[in-house]
């Protein structure tokens, strides 16, 4: 079923994502303040969205369905590492999107605005995720300690939300879900909420593709693990 | 699950004591710091009280980062590690224990530093009642944070380079706050610092309550 | 009546290596077991799975009534393990160690000076920091943990490497009075001369399983053996 899932998933998510560039691009009017700049709309928030809230959501989830042990299953650890491989993919197109869109509107490469911060700060969690990764243990030894730094990460996402509001900052406010009414309107709306979809059904694929190839490693060293028991009884057969 | 706790505590405040590691080796490093940031921006006595607020949380984090590696190092090998599985100590407990020990020792450690600063960055404070607190919730924030990492990351040998990895970037934001809380009890300060205390709080609060419900499945 | 300790087929990983292959044993309270082998032949690994400290990854195991490996964390509280490294805080000493052991296992920390006493570290060794001791002292020092602690269950790793004949034979001693006193108690050696004796069972151990047991020199009524 994942294979045939994947099979749909993927075409449909890139064609989702390549409609919404060409929407984005050639098709939605520019904006009247920043001009053709503006169509980074199409693609910066719908990665930060994902970057911020579907990755680190997704982390967050599968780990408490790891700890508690009524839900526990390596499947949630492998599902949760795939949501912060991809996740940090999404981050650094984040960061690197909104750095273009912002030099000609902000006259910078970089400005230490909160939620540019907060989600440069969210990608060094994610890495610091990954190292811990690598560690060497046992599988449950490892999902454990990873699920407890994916919640601990997830806090980091709050401050992202709410640091437009706690701090001054040049980053836009939220242009959609603010207390102002939405200040989009038409097919520009429409081609932000395309990019969203689009945007989030290939971080799903791009997950999915990830866990596969977590569980046929799996797979393979449970393979292994027998050809390693046959070894060991053996030594004890010539020992 | 407290019993514990302050057994454990007891016990490694012991060994400090004895050892005296955190008074000859982390709290010069941390005046260390606030000498190199010194040398960094240049003798400019206004420079330096304007980035007092700043610098002195960050030699306070860097100085947490050295005394949670030492906190944690007191485990000794996976030898009495297990040997205190053994015991039956409530994970909580330890974890509140070896939380409740540093901060002891950071609080002492902030202490140090605040003479530092006043004396050397020529910082005047006027409202001790929002940077007291500032520093205890920090504190507190920072301790559980980094000795939940700590276990985390494994045996000391990759711990050594893991734990700044994982603590630094989860610690920014309290970072943020205790310098904003601390520009606000200073005279040079505006604004109110109170909010910031609120920031302080809830993150203490998150920080030890995820450690206190997740060492025990990490021990597991 | 059921064994205190039963093993069938255990098998157990460590980072991903069958460090137990298939063990199957069965060991009544009050008896000896002792484990030869060569290196790497799963003997402290059998150990460590009997304490619940290497997780079950498969077959069965059910140790005091703890079936592993869910019932590791009850079944840690019944155990003491003196291995290769005494496993105790080396910058306090032997009285402050011991104390904490019992007051973490809710014991009466008065009993910590009747124990150094028992394994001949009472007066001022006992008030010396551990690292200021000498590694057949340190022993000694585990030992006391045991000794006051009194678990059902005594696992000793190699205990003898290392030590003079006063203190090997103050391991058989106090190994003959745990198992008097019910507990059952496991010892792994490099030594069969010196461990036979003291045993009821002889397990060899190879490859992760017990590959042979035999009889040892220690007789209790209604002896069990390994399956």
């Amino acid at each position: 079923m994942m294979n045939r899932t994947l099979r749909i998933l993927g075409p449909v998510s890139v064609a989702l994502v390549a409609l919404d560039l060409v929407l984005g691009f050639w098709v939605t009017p520019p904006d009247q303040n920043q001009g053709d700049y503006a169509r980074f709309l199409y693609i910066h928030p719908a990665l930060a969205w994902v970057a911020l809230y579907v990755a680190i959501g997704m982390a967050a989830l599968c780990s408490v369905l790891y700890l508690w042990k009524r839900t526990r299953s390596l499947k949630y650890d492998r599902l949760a590492a795939a949501a912060v491989e991809v996740g940090v993919v999404f981050i650094f197109l984040t960061l690197v999107t909104g750095s273009i869109w912002g030099h000609p509107v902000w006259g910078v490469w970089w400005t230490w605005d909160a939620r540019l911060t907060s989600t440069a700060l969210l990608g060094v969690l994610f890495v610091g995720y990954l190292a811990l990764r690598r560690v060497p243990a046992d599988p449950e030894v490892r999902a454990k300690r990873c699920a407890a730094a994916a919640l601990f990460a997830a806090v980091d996402v709050p401050i992202c939300h709410f640091s437009v509001q706690w701090w001054q900052t040049l980053h836009q406010t939220e242009t959609v879900f603010g207390p102002d009414a939405i200040k989009i309107h038409g097919i520009m709306a429409w081609t932000m909420l395309l990019s969203f979809i689009g945007f989030s059904a290939l971080f799903a694929w791009m997950v999915l593709l990830r866990y596969r190839i977590e569980v046929n490693s799996s797979t393979d060293q449970d393979l292994a693990l027998e050809d390693a028991l046959a070894e060991r009884r053996a030594e004890g057969v010539t020992s | 699950m407290w019993r514990d706790a302050l057994l454990i505590a007891g016990r490694d405040l012991r060994i400090e004591i004895r050892t005296r590691v955190g008074l000859w080796q982390v709290l010069p490093f941390a005046f260390l710091t606030l000498l190199l940031f010194a040398f960094a921006l240049g003798p400019k006595p206004g420079l330096l009280a304007q980035a007092a607020p700043g610098l002195f949380w960050l030699a306070v984090m860097l100085s947490v980062v050295l005394a949670a590696q030492r906190s944690l190092a007191l485990e000794g090998s996976q030898a009495t590690r297990e040997a205190g599985r053994l015991l039956g100590l409530d994970p909580a407990g330890i974890f509140l224990g070896k939380t409740l020990a540093l901060l002891v020792e950071v609080l002492i450690l902030e202490g140090g530093l605040l003479l530092g600063v006043v004396v050397f960055f020529h910082v005047q404070v006027t409202d001790w009642l929002v940077l007291v607190p500032s520093c205890l919730l920090a504190a507190a924030g920072l301790c559980a944070a980094s000795i939940f990492y700590g276990s985390l990351a494994g045996d000391a040998r990759v711990r050594a380079t893991l734990l700044p990895l994982l603590f630094l970037p989860l610690a920014a934001p309290v970072l943020i706050a205790g310098a904003k809380a601390f520009e606000a009890s200073v005279q040079t300060g505006s604004g109110s610092g109170a909010r910031w205390l609120g920031v302080l709080a809830v993150f203490a609060l998150v920080y030890l309550a995820l450690g206190v419900a997740l060492y025990g499945p990490m021990e597991e | 009546m059921a064994p205190a300790i039963s093993l069938r087929s255990a098998v157990a990983l460590s980072e991903g290596f069958p460090v137990l292959s298939g063990v199957d044993l069965d060991l009544e309270a009050g008896q000896v077991l002792v484990l030869l082998g060569a290196n790497g032949a799963g003997k402290t690994s059998l150990l460590r799975l009997l304490a619940g400290l290497l997780p079950l990854r498969s077959g069965e195991a059910r140790v005091f009534g703890c079936a592993l490996p869910d019932g590791a964390a009850a079944l840690r509280r019944q155990v003491g393990l003196a291995g290769h490294d005494p496993g105790l805080y080396e910058e306090l000493n032997a009285l402050e160690n011991l104390r904490f052991a019992l007051k973490a296992s809710r014991l009466d920390p008065g009993g910590a000076e009747a124990a150094l006493d028992r394994v001949g570290l009472a007066g001022r060794l006992s008030t010396t920091q551990l690292v200021r001791l000498s590694e057949g002292q340190r022993r000694r020092a585990a030992l006391a943990w045991l000794v006051a602690r009194r678990p059902a269950l005594w696992l000793l790793d190699e205990p003898h490497a290392g030590l003079d004949a006063a203190t090997r034979h103050l391991v058989a001693e106090l190994c003959e009075e745990a198992a008097m006193g019910g507990a059952c108690v496991v010892v792994s050696s490099h030594e069969p001369e010196l461990v036979t004796p003291m045993a009821n069972i002889v397990a060899t151990m190879g490859g992760g399983a017990v590959l042979r047991s035999d009889p040892g020199g220690r007789r209790t009524s209604g002896a069990s053996d390994v399956a």
